[in-house]
C-alpha cells in the first residue's frame, strides 16, 4: 500500500483516461473484434448451411446446381445491393421490385416496340431506373415524405405503369438476339471451360465489388453512412444533406435497372406483373447480413452474405423435397432469428 | 448601452462582430427580441443569462442554422447575410454545439471533416490516410490522447466533447462559439480546454463562451453580456463585476447560492433502502449503501466513476451480477424499471431527452405518462380532462413555465423540462427517488428552484439519492456523500466531514495507486 507522494501543485494533473479503463489500443482491438465477428457470424451460418444441404443431399453440391443457386441470387443480390444505400441512411425502398419491372419493360419498349439497338436498351432500364430512384429522393429529401410512404407510392406507381405501358401483355425481346446473353452466357464459361457461371452471376459479384468501393472509399458513401448515423450533424456541417439523399435514391434506382436487365434477359421477356414481393427478400437479405433498419452501419459483403443465405436455404429445402409453402416459414425464421443475434450480440458489446 | 456604441465609434478598427437589432420568432415564442452583441478579435467574451434567454439562439443565428428575422450582423463592419451553417463558416464562424453533433457510428477523424473531406483521385474517392493525419495533427495540439480512427459511438460524453470542439478547431475560424462547453468536462478537461482557449486567443481568435458556470466565466472571460428573455441586458467586464451583480442582471433578483440545505434529523429517519454488495462486471464492484427517509444522500465522483451504473442497476434497468437490495428492510428482487417502480423507486435520468422524456408529445402526456392507467375510463379510454387537471396541478406545484399543459415539451427549456421529469415520478408517488445530474445545463434561477424541490421532498420523507458532478452543489444538498471511482465506493462522507478537497481525494483513488 505504497502511496505515492500527491505531485506537487504547479505539475499538470494527469488526465484520467476517458472512455476506457483500459485505453485506446483496448479499444481497437475490441472495436476489430467485433466488426470482424460479425462477419464470420453471418459467412459461417451459410459455410453451415451449404454444408449441411450437401450432407443431406449429394445433388446439392453438384455443379449444376451451385450454378442454379448462383444464378438465383443475381437478382436478389442485386436489389438487396440497391437496398443496402437507402438502408445505411436509415430509409428504406419499398419499390425496388416494381422499379426492376418498370425497367425491364421501359427496356422492352426501346428495343422491341421502337426497335432499337441493343446498348439503347441497356441505357434505358439504367437510366429510367435513376430517373424513378431520383423521384424517390426527391419525394424524401424535399417534400419530407417518410420513406416508407414515398417509397411505397412509389412501388404502387411503377407497377401500375408497367402494366399500362405494356398493356398488361409481356414484352418479348425475340427481334434482340443479343439480349438472352446478357444474363444467360458464360463470359468466364468461355475462358474457363470447367466454371460455366452465367454473366448474371458476375454481373453481381462486378457490382457489388464496385458498391462496396463506393460504400467504404468515397465520399458518396461516407455521406450514406453520415446521413444515417446523425442527419442533423452533416446538415451543420454544411454538406448538401437532400442533394446526398436523393444521389442515393438514384443510384439505387440505377441499380434496380441493372436487375431489370437481368430478369428480362433470364426470362426473355418483360413481365410487367412480376415485381411485387421483390423488394421484401432485398430487405431480408440486408437485413440478414447484418444491416441495421436504424441506419449508419451496413456492409455490402454482409449483404451478399445474406442474399446467398436466403437462395441457398430456398434451394437446399427444395432439393431436399420440402414443399414450397414450408420454404417460405424457414424463411421467416432464419430472417427474425438474423435479427435476434445481432441485437445479442450488440447488447454484449456494453 | 450607449457606453458600447460610443466605445465601437472610437475604436479604429471595427469589431470582429457586431450584432444589432436582432430578432428571430419561433411559432408561439419570441426568442430573441433586439438583440446586440460585439466580439473583438482576441477576446472571451461570456454569454450568459437563464435557460430560454436567448443564447443559444443567437448563436445560432450567428452561426447560420436559424436564419434572423431583422436586424443586422457586421463581420469587420461589413454586414454579412448569413444564410446557412456553410456560408458562416466561409466567413470563419465555428461553433461547438451544446448539445453534441456527431456521428456515432464513424470515427473520431471522418466527424471532424465530414463535408470537406480531403480526396484523391478523381474527387470522388476520400484519402483516409491523409483524413487521419490530419485529425492527429489537432488533436496532438490540444494535446489529447485520441486514435483518429476510433468510433466516435465509443467515446464517453467528455470524449466526443473535444472531438467537437477538434472538429471546430479544424476549421482555422476567427470566431469560435463555445455552447457549454464544459457541461460534461472534469477538472482536468476543463484546465486543457481553457489552455486551448487561451492559445487561440493569443492568435487573434473572438471566441463566445456561453456557460452557466460563473467561476469559469471569472477565469477565462474579459467582458460578459448578460441576456435575459431574449432581450439584451449589459455587458460588463467579468473582472471588475462582482459575481452577485451579474447573477442579478441574469435573473433580476439577488441570489443566496452558498446557503446550505437547513439540517434535519435525517439520521433517524428508518432506511429505506439498503443495497449491498451490488456488483456488475468490471463498472461496478461490491458497491454498498443505503438511505433512510428524509435523507439526500450525494454521489460523487469523476464521469466514468460507475454512479449512474448504480442508480441504473438498482432500478432494474441493468443486469447485475451480485447484490441484495432492500427496500425498507425487506429484501426484493428487481429485475425490470417495472420492478423497481412497484417498489416506488424513482430514476431521474442524466439524460433528459434520451430517456426521461417524450419531447415531442405535450406536457401533460409526459406527466401523466408512468401512470397512464388510472386516467383511463373503463380501463380504456383517456381521460382527458383529468389527465389535464392533474398536469395543471403539477405545473403549478413546481412553478413548470409553460403556455399550458399542450404545449410541445421540446419546445421548453431545460429547467422547465427537467420539473417535467420529476413530475413525472411524484404522481407515481416514490418513495425512492435516483436523481441524476440533476441540474445539468439548467441555469442558476432554474437549479435553486430544484434545490428547494428537492429539500421540500426529503422534508416530506422521500429517500433521495442525487448523483452529481458538480461538487459546490454535492456539498450543498447532501446530508451524507458517497465518493466513487472506478466503479468502487472509495468513502463516505458525513456533512460535516464533507469538503471539495476531501471529495477529490476520494475520487482519485485509483487502484493502480493503491497497489504502487
Amino acid at each position: 500500500m505504497n502511496h505515492t507522494p500527491n505531485p506537487a501543485p504547479e505539475a499538470e494533473p494527469p488526465i484520467p483516461v476517458m472512455g476506457s479503463r483500459k485505453g485506446f489500443a483496448a479499444i481497437r482491438t475490441r472495436l476489430f473484434d467485433s466488426s470482424a465477428r460479425q462477419k464470420l457470424l453471418a459467412f459461417a451460418s451459410l459455410i453451415v448451411l451449404v454444408a449441411f444441404f450437401g450432407f443431406a443431399s449429394p445433388e446439392f453440391l453438384q455443379m449444376e446446381n451451385v450454378v442454379s443457386i448462383l444464378q438465383a441470387t443475381a437478382v436478389n443480390g442485386v436489389l438487396a445491393i440497391a437496398s443496402t444505400f437507402v438502408i445505411v441512411t436509415g430509409g428504406i425502398d419499398l419499390s425496388v421490385g416494381t422499379l426492376m419491372t418498370f425497367c425491364a419493360v421501359m427496356s422492352g419498349v426501346f428495343l422491341t416496340n421502337w426497335g432499337m439497338p441493343l446498348w439503347i436498351g441497356v441505357l434505358a432500364a439504367i437510366g429510367f431506373g435513376a430517373l424513378s430512384g431520383s423521384i424517390s429522393g426527391v419525394l424524401v429529401a424535399k417534400l419530407r415524405i417518410p420513406p416508407f410512404i414515398a417509397t411505397l407510392g412509389m412501388m404502387m406507381l411503377l407497377k401500375g405503369l408497367s402494366l399500362v405501358i405494356s398493356g398488361t401483355r409481356p414484352i418479348y425481346f425475340n427481334d434482340t438476339p443479343g439480349f438472352t446473353s446478357i444474363s444467360q452466357d458464360s463470359v468466364i464459361g468461355a475462358i474457363i471451360p470447367a466454371l460455366p457461371i452465367p454473366n448474371s452471376v458476375l454481373i453481381l459479384f462486378v457490382l457489388a465489388f464496385l458498391a462496396a468501393i463506393a460504400l467504404n472509399k468515397t465520399l458518396f458513401g461516407r455521406y450514406t453512412f453520415a446521413l444515417g448515423s446523425n442527419e442533423e450533424a452533416i446538415r451543420l456541417s454544411g454538406v448538401n444533406v437532400d442533394l446526398w439523399k436523393i444521389a442515393v435514391y438514384a443510384s439505387g434506382g440505377a441499380i434496380c435497372g441493372i436487375a431489370g436487365l437481368l430478369i428480362a434477359s433470364r426470362l426473355n421477356s418483360a413481365q410487367p406483373a412480376l415485381g411485387q414481393g421483390y423488394e421484401l427478400d432485398a430487405i431480408a437479405a440486408v437485413v440478414i447480413g447484418g444491416t441495421s433498419l436504424s441506419g449508419g452501419t451496413g456492409t455490402i459483403t454482409g449483404t451478399m452474405i445474406g442474399a446467398f443465405i436466403m437462395s441457398v436455404l430456398v434451394n437446399g429445402l427444395r432439393v431436399m423435397s420440402v414443399e414450397q409453402e414450408w420454404q417460405i416459414v424457414v424463411t421467416g425464421l432464419i430472417i427474425i432469428a438474423a435479427v435476434y443475434m445481432d441485437i445479442l450480440r450488440r447488447s454484449k458489446q456494453r | 448601452m450607449s457606453e458600447t456604441a460610443r466605445h465601437c465609434g472610437e475604436r479604429a478598427e471595427p469589431a470582429l462582430v457586431s450584432i444589432s437589432g436582432l430578432c428571430k420568432s419561433f411559432p408561439g415564442v419570441r426568442a430573441l427580441d433586439q438583440c446586440q452583441f460585439e466580439l473583438l478579435a482576441g477576446e472571451v467574451h461570456a454569454l450568459i443569462g437563464e435557460n430560454g434567454a436567448g443564447k443559444s439562439t443567437l448563436m445560432k443565428v450567428l452561426s447560420g442554422v436559424y436564419q434572423k428575422d431583422a436586424g443586422e450582423i457586421r463581420i469587420d463592419g461589413r454586414p454579412v447575410d448569413i444564410r446557412d451553417p456553410r456560408s458562416a463558416r466561409d466567413l470563419g464562424i465555428g461553433i461547438v454545439h451544446q448539445e453534441l453533433n456527431l456521428m456515432n457510428h464513424l470515427s473520431a477523424a471522418q466527424n471532424i471533416f465530414i463535408g470537406r473531406e480531403p480526396r484523391r483521385a478523381m474527387g470522388m474517392f476520400i484519402d483516409e490516410r491523409e483524413l487521419n493525419r490530419r485529425a492527429a495533427a489537432i488533436f496532438a495540439r490540444m494535446h489529447l490522447k485520441l486514435d483518429p480512427r476510433t468510433n466516435v459511438g465509443r467515446l464517453t460524453v467528455a470524449m466526443q466533447q473535444m472531438v467537437e470542439i477538434a472538429k471546430a478547431l479544424s476549421f482555422d475560424s476567427r470566431v469560435l462559439i463555445m455552447d457549454e462547453p464544459t457541461a460534461a468536462l472534469n477538472d482536468a478537461e476543463i484546465h486543457d480546454l481553457f489552455r486551448i482557449i487561451r492559445q487561440l486567443q493569443s492568435q487573434g481568435v473572438g471566441i463566445v463562451y456561453i456557460s452557466h458556470k460563473m467561476d469559469e466565466l471569472r477565469e477565462i472571460s474579459s467582458r460578459v453580456t448578460v441576456m435575459r428573455d431574449g432581450q439584451y441586458v449589459a455587458t460588463v467586464p467579468t473582472a471588475t463585476t462582482p459575481i452577485e451583480t451579474i447573477i442579478a442582471l441574469m435573473v433580476g433578483r439577488e441570489l443566496d447560492m452558498a446557503q446550505r440545505r437547513a439540517s434535519v434529523a435525517a439520521a433517524e429517519g428508518e432506511v429505506a433502502l439498503e443495497v449491498t454488495g451490488l456488483t456488475r462486471g468490471k463498472t461496478l464492484r461490491d458497491v454498498s449503501f443505503s438511505v433512510r427517509k428524509g435523507e439526500i444522500l450525494g454521489f460523487a465522483g469523476l464521469m466514468g466513476a460507475g454512479r449512474t451504473e448504480v442508480a441504473r442497476a438498482v432500478f432494474g434497468a441493468d443486469s447485475i451480477d451480485a447484490g441484495e437490495i432492500r427496500v425498507h428492510g425487506r429484501a426484493v428482487s428487481i429485475r425490470s424499471p417495472q420492478d423497481a417502480v412497484r417498489h416506488r423507486i424513482g430514476y431521474l435520468s442524466e439524460d433528459r431527452k434520451q430517456f426521461g422524456l417524450a419531447t415531442g408529445m405535450d406536457v401533460a402526456s409526459n406527466v401523466v405518462m408512468p401512470c397512464l392507467r388510472t386516467f383511463t375510463s373503463f380501463g380504456l379510454f383517456l381521460d382527458k380532462r383529468r389527465i389535464d387537471e392533474a398536469a395543471r396541478g403539477y405545473v403549478e406545484r413546481l412553478r413548470i413555465k409553460t403556455p399550458s399543459v399542450r404545449q410541445q415539451v421540446r419546445l421548453l427549456s431545460g429547467g422547465n423540462q427537467q420539473k417535467i421529469v420529476i413530475a413525472k415520478w411524484l404522481l407515481r408517488d416514490c418513495d425512492i427517488l435516483f436523481f441524476d445530474e440533476p441540474t445539468r445545463g439548467i441555469d442558476i434561477g432554474a437549479k435553486t428552484e430544484i434545490y428547494r424541490l428537492l429539500d421540500a421532498l426529503a422534508a416530506q420523507g422521500k429517500a433521495i439519492v442525487m448523483i452529481s458532478s458538480e461538487l459546490p452543489e454535492v456539498l450543498r444538498m447532501s446530508d451524507r456523500v458517497l465518493v466513487m471511482c472506478e466503479g468502487r465506493v472509495t468513502g463516505e462522507l458525513s456533512r460535516e466531514q464533507a469538503s471539495q478537497e476531501e471529495i477529490m481525494r476520494l475520487a482519485t483513488q485509483r487502484e493502480s495507486t493503491v497497489f504502487a
